[in-house]
């Protein structure tokens, strides 16, 4: 019926309706995804890469079939087959494999209406605070049958923030630039956390102070006045590699020195962390935070 | 008023606008900074923060600013006169795509071949238009009769559509970050940061300039078309190769420092043309003068009107100097 009423529409009305029609299959599809916990699912496809590293944290790695094409970790993942990504999806491959629960992003709104087309359960995951990774793996838990495992494992990583939190309780707190993006070599492009989201709590367990906190954000770019003018104590900056050789290290260390006046470039407190689990908000943001901490009080 | 007397007198009005423009931008921003701090000597210079926020912030910010809107303005004086097409922009022959795929390849390869403090992201957005410009200009001299501006055009907007794809194709490769910062490029940034960037784009386009000098008594009979300007001994071909190579190289190190900032190469000639008439010695002057007055303001609004945030300058561009030109079209018309 849909469709014989497409062809007389015109554009315009078309592409209304496609939009209520998507909104309609969304919002009744949430309701969906709540109505059917009673089943186990065996088949799970991720599409978010932190999001299958939670699910092979909470004993569910077995039962997942297929995962997205930029997912490592854990390296048990690198065998499964690719079914595309955040922008792009491959819905066709997605339904071969006959997954009864699909972790998709919240932008996927298009993949999600024709998950619910072909009655296939979703999981609705969107990036959030520190406290959303556990609440996380508490919810996936008991979606995928591991409440308990889940539990234990959202337990150990607040068990390993608290550990933090207490060693670097009456210490000093730095105000801190957090920089997870920039020009290697010059000070182009600088974003850094600002004042929400989970960079901003990690940085704040690790005992350091957002100094744009007052951005309520969870990004921002950061200009060279901008800088100047905040004076941050210590410039953090994560750099998602595998590693970096000691020369480059040191021309991205240098390339801040022209900010003579900002107190951690006088005082040498310029530092760039290496990893690929510094930005990831998943059950290795415990040895991020561990490591920023480390950095901020040595 | 003889024509000679009336070139010096717009022209140093103008220039004296932009210069004050130049001058002022500095003083202002986000913060506000005290002057005498700025120029304090006695001060030394790692606790002089004013002194940093003015040298190392804000005037290599101007600088940049203010070539960059030179060098479109001036080149878009330029191709809209060769071209004989009003709509003809310092983009339309393809040298912003080609310097974009390149930037975009920079990001999303994360190439690090840095010279001389200058990123791989400038460089390979610079090699990415000398790409575009040697293609296009071998399609169109490929002609027996010399250059086509036909060919040129077709070729310019051809190249464009076939370069966006690749950048929409390469994006697609990569993952989400760095296609935000690759679409971030393309709104354009002036928070250069230090000198290299500028003093590394400057020679091409300073080059370009000393060829624009000798352009306009050209460019006003070009405009009446390629017979009447043959006919008034004027090297066709020779010419419209000089203003097309000068106006693309200058375009291509402009768009390496400061990103394709729309809008100023098609409108401010325009707008330029409405305030003191078509003679091309004044309009190339006076529009060189005003892109870069006007690409320094609005980078100032777009570091001061949302601070601590910035607003990418090209949508700044768009949003003030459209109203502003349909404004100005409707009251002169």
């Amino acid at each position: 019926m849909a469709t014989g009423k497409k062809i007389v529409t015109t554009e315009n009305t078309k592409v209304t309706e496609a939009f209520f029609l998507a909104l309609f299959f969304f919002v009744s599809s949430v309701g969906y995804v709540v109505n059917v916990d009673a089943q186990q699912p065996k088949r799970i496809v991720s599409l978010v890469p932190n999001v299958t590293e939670i699910l092979y944290a909470i004993g569910a790695g077995s039962q997942v079939v297929a995962v997205s094409s930029y997912d490592e970790e854990p390296p048990a993942v690198r065998r499964l087959p690719k079914v595309g990504a955040l922008m792009d999806p491959d819905t066709e491959r997605i339904i071969t494999l006959r997954p009864d629960l699909v972790i998709t992003y919240s932008s996927q709104v298009d993949l999600q209406s024709q998950l619910t087309r072909a009655s296939i359960p979703f999981f609705d995951y969107r990036h959030g605070d520190l406290a959303h990774i556990m609440a996380t793996m508490r919810g996936l838990g008991e979606r995928t049958g591991h409440s308990a495992e889940a539990e234990q494992a959202a337990r150990a990583l607040e068990a390993r923030i608290d550990e933090v939190r207490a060693r670097v309780k009456g210490k000093p707190r730095p105000r801190t630039l957090l920089v997870f993006e920039r020009d290697s070599g010059t000070l182009r492009n600088i974003y850094a956390s600002a004042g929400r989201g989970f960079l901003h709590d990690m940085l704040e367990v690790a005992g350091g102070v957002d100094v744009l906190d007052e951005i309520d954000k969870e990004s921002a770019q950061a200009s060279i006045e901008n800088i100047l003018t905040l004076a941050p104590e210590v410039i953090l900056e994560l750099r998602s590699a595998d590693r970096l050789s000691d020369a480059a290290m040191q021309t991205e260390v240098a390339s801040w020195s022209s900010l003579a006046s900002v107190p951690a470039v006088k005082n040498h407190r310029v530092m760039v962390l290496v990893g690929k689990e510094l930005t990831v908000p998943g059950p290795r943001v415990a040895e991020a935070i561990e490591r920023m901490a480390k950095a901020l009080h040595p | 008023m003889s024509i000679r007397r009336r070139i010096v007198t717009v022209v140093s009005a103008f220039a004296v606008v932009t210069a004050v423009v130049i001058v002022w931008a500095p003083t202002v921003g986000s913060t506000s900074i005290s002057l005498a701090r700025v120029f304090d000597t006695s001060i030394p210079w790692a606790d002089n923060v004013d002194a940093q926020i003015f040298f190392v912030a804000r005037l290599p910010r101007v600088l940049a600013a203010s070539l960059v809107g030179a060098t479109l303005a001036a080149a878009g004086v330029v191709l809209q006169a060769m071209l004989r097409n009003p709509l003809a922009t310092p983009f339309t022959l393809g040298v912003s795509a080609g310097a974009a795929l390149g930037a975009m390849l920079a990001v999303i390869f994360q190439l690090e071949v840095g010279v001389l403090g200058i990123s791989s992201v400038p460089i390979m957005s610079f090699a990415g238009s000398l790409v575009a410009i040697g293609i296009v200009y071998a399609l169109a001299s490929s002609q027996k009769r010399g250059l086509s501006t036909n060919v040129l055009l077709l070729a310019g907007v051809t190249l464009n559509s076939f370069f966006s794809a690749l950048i929409l194709f390469v994006q697609y490769l990569a993952d989400f970050t760095q296609s935000l910062r690759a679409v971030r490029w393309l709104m354009g940034d002036l928070d250069v940061g230090s000198y290299r960037p500028i003093v590394g784009a400057a020679p091409f386009i300073i080059a370009a300039f000393a060829v624009f000098a000798i352009l306009p008594r050209t460019l006003n009979l070009l405009s009446m078309g390629d017979d009447v300007a043959a006919a008034r001994g004027v090297e066709v071909v020779r010419a419209q190769r000089w203003a097309f190579l000068s106006a693309s190289l200058a375009t291509g190190a402009a768009v390496s420092l400061g990103g394709p900032v729309g809008f100023i190469g098609i409108i401010v000639p325009h707008l330029v043309r409405l305030l003191v008439g078509s003679d091309h010695r004044i309009v190339l002057p006076a529009g060189t003068l005003f892109g870069a007055a006007f690409l320094v303001m609005c980078d100032l609004l777009a570091r001061t009107i949302m601070a601590p945030l910035e607003i990418p300058v090209g949508i700044i561009t768009a949003l003030i100097g459209g109203p502003f030109f349909l404004w100005l079209l409707v009251k002169k018309s």
